[in-house]
């Protein structure tokens, strides 16, 4: 498949993507027990999408995604949080040449690239971007939203790197590897 | 499980006759004013303005209330949550200290500390309105033309306008593909252990994503079919032309905006303190 930034096919996976998660953020969170923590899937759904279309998608994705979710069930977008999930949306769209996902190998190697990326780009978003935005923005009490931020941006990172290798092993396995044809002798 | 979600109203208001693009770029306006903006006097101002254009749409209550429950629910546990990590924010801001009730340790209750959490909960309540509104009375694939036209490129409208067409219908797949596999036995609620509800989440949540990796196939073979992104530009069905209320609209909007920055801004300050008046 030829890897192009912004075809047709990518407008179509922003679009369907976003939909999957305006879904997953709503419905499919998983409760942890901690008060208002959730496992959120669709951040894993987000890196799959990501590492598939590119960090071009990862962004709208994340951006159009979350700004809809809040919209539609919130009735306001929470801004600060929307401009960070388009930015860990873009940062996992990163290694999408190098992890090559179509080419159906995702082994140890990949793994750890797609882990360390996804790992380091969530961290500077919910550790450091979300709170900062948030005091700048709707200037809450910085020890709320640093408390906030890295409790959801742990919760994230780990189902990312749970649930978003596991897709992501999944999709690889739908696609055909290069040369696993073989002639028989 | 039927978890309702705002949805287009079909009404004949002044508001609806707008057009869908007047209306993103109030909202935004609207919305890029409350954010700036400490000042009680603009926020109360705002909040009345709302309420009154909310009247205008013909929209009522009971229509959105499922939301507004949400709402009030998220802005009681934040304004608990800002109380217990920083009681003493207000009188930082404010840089006075009129104390009501004593309670244990930093934890006085100041007038200053109320009316900072009376700001914060009213800038929620000047922009919840315009929000309701905007996402009430514009039509789905009027809002993709609007995008275009305020000056988004059309490939990314119209990206939005499939998220739009699309949540429905994946959010059919999602509840089918649950019912299916709650009626196998997974359970998703808190009865389970942890690690067992990641699990069962997974399996509704994998066949979900790949039914939608293949939708994507199908319907981006269908556009590219139809010469999709030929040019560089396109027309849209339900755009229309702007009309007089339009232009009143915006300008109307924009004024405020530009009201609310000088006000904000003009003494250095994002906060209106009433509290040195006093002194």
């Amino acid at each position: 498949m030829k890897k192009n930034l912004f075809s047709t096919k990518t407008i179509v996976a922003v679009g369907i993507g976003a939909a999957v998660f305006v879904i997953l953020g709503r419905f499919a969170a998983i409760p942890t027990g901690v008060p208002n923590t959730t496992i959120e899937t669709s951040y894993a759904f987000l890196a799959l999408m990501s590492i598939v279309f590119g960090p071009a998608a990862g962004l709208l994705i994340g951006f159009i995604g979350h700004a809809l979710k809040d919209l539609l069930f919130y009735g306001a977008p929470w801004w600060s949080w929307v401009a960070v999930s388009g930015f860990v949306g873009l940062c996992f769209g990163l290694v999408w040449k190098k992890i090559n996902i179509d080419e159906g190998v995702f082994a140890k190697k990949q793994i750890i690239t797609f882990n360390i990326t996804q790992a380091t780009a969530q961290a500077i978003g919910w550790f450091l971007l979300a709170p900062v935005l948030d005091i700048l923005i709707y200037a809450e009490p910085v020890n709320k939203v640093f408390t906030q931020a890295i409790v959801a941006g742990i919760a994230n990172i780990v189902s990312v790197g749970v649930l978003g290798t596991l897709l992501l092993l999944a999709y690889a396995k739908t696609r055909v590897k290069t040369g696993s044809l073989q002639k028989d002798a | 499980m039927a978890a309702e979600m705002l949805s287009y109203l079909d009404r004949n208001s002044p508001i609806h006759r707008l057009t869908g693009a007047t209306k993103l770029l109030c909202f935004l306006m609207w919305s890029a004013a409350a954010m700036l903006t400490y000042d009680t006097r603009i926020l109360l101002a705002m909040f009345i303005g709302s309420l009154v254009l909310f009247k205008l749409s013909r929209i009522r209550v009971q229509e959105v209330s499922f939301v507004l429950i949400l709402i009030l629910l998220f802005l009681m546990i934040n304004n608990i949550a800002i109380y217990l990590f920083s009681p003493q924010e207000g009188v930082n801001i404010y840089g006075t200290s009129h104390q009501l009730v004593h309670l244990v340790g930093r934890y006085n209750m100041t007038l200053e500390q109320l009316f900072y959490q009376f700001n914060i909960t009213l800038k929620y309540f000047t922009v919840i309105p315009a929000a309701l509104l905007f996402i009430v009375t514009t039509n789905p694939s009027e809002f993709a033309a609007s995008l275009n036209r305020i000056g988004v490129s059309y490939r990314i409208s119209f990206a939005v306008a499939i998220a739009l067409r699309y949540i429905p219908d994946i959010q059919r797949d999602f509840q089918t593909i649950a019912q299916a596999q709650q009626a196998r036995g997974l359970d998703m609620s808190r009865k389970e252990t942890l690690g067992r509800r990641v699990k069962n989440t997974a399996s509704i949540v994998v066949p979900l994503i790949f039914s939608s990796l293949d939708r994507i196939e199908v319907i981006s073979n269908a556009m590219e079919l139809r010469g999709f992104g030929k040019n560089n530009k396109r027309t849209w069905y339900s755009a229309r032309p702007f009309s007089v209320g339009d232009f009143i609209a915006m300008a109307g909007v924009a004024v405020l905006l530009a009201v609310t920055l000088i006000v904000t801004f003009y003494d250095g300050n994002r906060f209106y303190n009433p509290f040195l008046a006093g002194v």
